[in-house]
């Protein structure tokens, strides 16, 4: 009979191999589930793991896609690993994308490039402020800040549904709830001709030494991270759990936000009913299976965004619906858990 | 006679270390025999054996004569076997109630189940109200929860595993009339601790376990304090110097601190008064649960609510800073949690420095690895700490091990005033005559000391004067020479305000 046993220590070996092990389980579930579905389970891998990759074009759209979810997951990462359960980046991103949304709104053609930082910034902020209503609940009246942030999501969507059907709506869009179109200048600049891939791709880099020389190399972060692994030691030490937690929410909800503002005037142009592409909640997943450190990350995110982009070929070329997506995604989650148990158990052969 | 209990050739074999080799051990009906030994010497895991939580690799069983496969505690229990771990196992959200009808009969009622522990409790003198959540019990007050719990399944053996260590000397002698009746009522009682005069006192017999074996059987009323610490650390620990006494100026002034518990079940301080000087260990003793965590968070800074000038640090307000800005003005703190607080389980040693120490830290608090795991490395080594390097984690060390270690990053601070809390608790003979002496070298350099313990012995080891706490007020200062253990246990109680003592106090005052 198989059983777990506690290692005397837990293996770095599997620290590693434990991703790779869970992807080859996702694989393998995902041909019986094409197998099943009656469709070539060798065409759907190609579809999920081949296409993305195999141009130049198809690598820089997955740059687009993976953008986004490395801002958001960066700034979970900071969060998580401080104990402080921020799940409602969605809402932070979408309150980015209006915040960028409105400064891009007032250029026009004497507008100078400045209004670039500008939008940015301004999506920064759309998140912060978003992120920071969570963390006053949760400091003046201990809400809690799963439920809160979740639930900020959906007044976001609400807000966001609010001035794209009203006060923003393009008075020459014949009635589509959108925003014009942001003006050329608004536009993020991008790497190179022929692709979609802007700044915000070297941003999402900068953010990956940031946030590692930030958790591993400062005093500030070394705070963050003991108040997430022993709140008792961090009181012992004299860290403020309130500046953890503003921190944690500021700096997620502000990478959010980034990302939300990158998205509309980067790849969307203008605001609209469809700016929430789940990067919010897909972002939880890749923080997880990034293990919360910023090198992790980078990987699960362009893991993750193949699965977005495989998702789609499977629904314009296999005639399978997009939620095969959302099931990828998941499988992955639940096989990385569970190989997780390999890290800190080994299996023995008992009789 | 049949032996109530026979184990034999039982070896026990974990991922990197033997846990047992070939024990064997034999108990009579109505006997009361000690397991003697140094933390992981093994006796927890033959305990956990016995107690059928952990299944031997070799060996065999035997209770009242017949071999038996213990495969778990209740098939333990079903038997006749009951045990009270050194490791509570109680649930925190449940009650005191809750947690003992989980471990019962459960043709019993809730109710019933409170009314009779109410009856032990009364019976065995173990003050405990059945209602109260356990999570808001203080660790002694949690072992008395076990010990009732053991006590209700009128068990044919009875396991305690260092069941004295948090109790009042009265009510140490109390349990040890119980002990006794139980005894003599045929119940044998298996008796692991680490204080030989104890086992002298308590035992009739007695197994020495040494790095997973055996090292001898005796009658331990026989034996001598030094003959049995032989026989358990093959020689005898380090004698501590005693000296005069030479305090100089005050370092540590309270007055007046009193201070409402922000836990409904906490104890509430009152009007607690105390100074400690320049080159003096301060003892604070008593019963766990009576106010020394609430008086120690707000010492060490980790609350903040105490009054406007309750706490003095050489004349100044510090009663409302933070930990962090106690630290500069040479306040130093051991907790009495190892793991969790005075250290994080999962980072490394080197990491755990800058919980309280920031030599490694740069310009705009950058973190200079390659310093920080120099300092550790430095206090593994002066320490003699066993681990695996700078880059160990917390949780890899053992508990004497860890503590050494957190005792060293608090001295090599130099501090002005060291409070330490529970210095010893869990922690090995060697282990602990080890950071005695640490405490009372750095005394002798002039540092003041304030020892907060709930072990007497330790406390009449080193310090130089005493004070006891009870229900959240602190007794006047008695000097080392004045304390004995029946008015340190009648203090306890909270009696000092007998007129013999307020003359006492008076003169003190004086003096």
């Amino acid at each position: 009979m198989l059983r777990l046993e506690v290692r005397p220590q837990p293996s770095r070996g599997w620290g590693y191999a434990s991703p790779l092990l869970a992807l080859a389980i996702t694989v393998v579930i995902g041909v019986v589930l094409f197998a099943v579905l009656g469709k070539d389970p060798v065409r759907g891998l190609q579809v999920f793991f081949w296409e993305p990759i195999k141009s130049t074009y198809a690598l820089s759209e997955l740059m687009v896609k993976a953008t986004p979810l490395l801002i958001i997951a960066l700034g979970l990462a900071v969060c998580f690993r401080s104990n402080v359960w921020n799940i409602g980046a969605e809402g932070q991103y979408i309150l980015g994308a209006i915040f960028a949304a409105g400064v891009a709104l007032t250029a026009d053609q004497s507008t100078g490039p400045w209004i670039v930082p500008a939008v940015l910034a301004a999506g920064v902020v759309g998140g912060m402020v978003w992120a920071g209503i969570v963390a006053l609940l949760r400091d003046r009246f201990n809400a809690n800040e799963i439920l809160v942030s979740l639930m900020l999501v959906y007044v976001a969507i609400q807000v966001l549904n609010f001035l794209v059907y009203g006060p923003w709506k393009d008075p020459q869009g014949y009635n589509f709830p959108q925003t014009k179109t942001f003006e050329a200048v608004t536009q993020i600049p991008r790497l190179m001709d022929g692709s979609r891939v802007n700044i915000g791709l070297l941003l999402a880099f900068a953010g990956v030494a940031a946030v590692w020389v930030f958790l591993f190399r400062t005093y500030a972060g070394y705070a963050q991270l003991v108040g997430g692994l022993a709140p008792a030691a961090a009181r012992y030490a004299g860290f403020s759990s309130r500046r953890a937690l503003w921190t944690a929410l500021l700096v997620s909800g502000g990478a959010a936000g980034l990302a939300g503002g990158l998205e509309v005037a980067g790849p969307i142009g203008q605001l609209t009913p469809y700016v929430p592409a789940g990067y919010g909640f897909a972002a939880i997943i890749v923080a997880f299976v990034g293990r919360l450190h910023p090198v992790g990350i980078v990987f699960s995110a362009i893991l993750m965004s193949m699965f977005y982009i495989g998702g789609e070929l499977a629904q314009s070329r296999m005639g399978l619906p997009k939620s095969i997506t959302g099931v990828f995604q998941g499988l992955l989650l639940f096989a990385l858990l569970a190989c997780d148990t390999l890290i800190a158990y080994r299996l023995v052969w008992k009789k | 006679m049949t032996h109530r209990l026979q184990l034999s050739g039982i070896t026990k074999r974990y991922p990197g270390v033997v846990a047992n080799s070939d024990v064997s051990l034999t108990v009579l009906p109505g006997s009361v025999h000690a397991v003697l030994g140094e933390n992981g010497a093994g006796k927890s895991t033959l305990m956990k054996i016995i107690y059928g939580s952990v299944k031997p690799d070799e060996g065999t069983v035997a209770f009242n004569g017949k071999t038996v496969h213990i495969r778990n505690p209740q098939e333990a229990r079903a038997l006749g076997i009951s045990m009270v771990f050194q490791h509570f196992s109680l649930f925190d959200t449940l009650t005191v109630a809750e947690n003992v009808w989980l471990g019962l009969d459960k043709a019993l009622t809730l109710p019933e189940v409170s009314a009779s522990i109410t009856a032990k409790a009364t019976e065995y003198g173990l003050d405990i109200d059945p209602s109260r959540p356990v999570h808001t019990l203080s660790v002694g007050e949690m072992q008395r929860v076990e010990i009732i719990r053991a006590l209700l399944t009128r068990p044919q053996l009875l396991i305690l595993d260092e069941p004295t260590s948090v109790l009042t000397p009265q009510a140490v002698e109390k349990l040890f009339v119980v002990l006794r009746l139980l005894a003599a009522q045929g119940c044998s009682i298996l008796y692991i601790s680490h204080k030989l005069h104890e086992i002298r006192e308590l035992c009739d017999a007695c197994t020495v376990l040494r790095g997973g074996q055996v090292t001898g059987v005796c009658d331990p009323r026989q034996e001598s304090n030094a003959s049995l610490s032989r026989l358990m650390i093959g020689a005898e620990p380090p004698a501590l110097d005693v000296r005069e006494l030479h305090a100089g100026a005050p370092v540590l002034e309270v007055s007046g601190l009193t201070l409402a518990s922000d836990d409904p079940f906490g104890t509430h301080l009152a009007d607690v008064a105390l100074t400690v000087r320049a080159g003096e260990v301060v003892g604070i003793a008593g019963v766990s649960g009576n106010g020394q965590s609430e008086l120690l968070y707000c010492l060490s800074g980790e609350d903040t609510r105490a009054p406007a000038q309750s706490i003095r640090m050489d004349g100044n307000d510090v009663s409302r800073l933070s930990p962090g800005k106690r630290r500069p003005l040479g306040l130093h703190f051991v907790p009495e949690e190892r793991l969790g607080r005075g250290a994080v389980p999962t980072l490394s040693l080197a990491h755990n420095l800058l919980l309280s120490r920031d030599d490694a830290l740069g310009a705009g608090g950058w973190i200079k690895v390659g310093a920080l795991r120099k300092q550790a490395a430095e206090v593994i080594a002066r320490y003699n700490v066993k681990a695996n390097g700078p880059d160990a984690a917390a949780k890899s060390l053992s508990g004497g091990n860890l503590q050494k270690f957190i005792v060293g990053r608090e001295i090599e601070a130099k501090p002005r005033l060291l409070i330490v809390s529970q210095p010893t608790w869990g922690v090995d003979v060697g282990a602990s005559a080890q950071i005695r002496g640490e405490i009372l070298a750095l005394r002798d350099a002039g540092c003041a000391v304030l020892v907060v313990s709930e072990e007497l012995d330790e406390l009449f080891e080193i310090s130089d004067r005493l004070h006891v706490i009870a229900k959240g007020r602190l007794s006047p200062s008695l000097d080392r020479q004045d304390a004995t253990i029946e008015r340190m246990g009648e203090w306890m109680s909270g009696l000092w305000d007998y007129p013999e003592n307020n003359k006492k106090e008076t003169a003190h005052a004086a003096a």
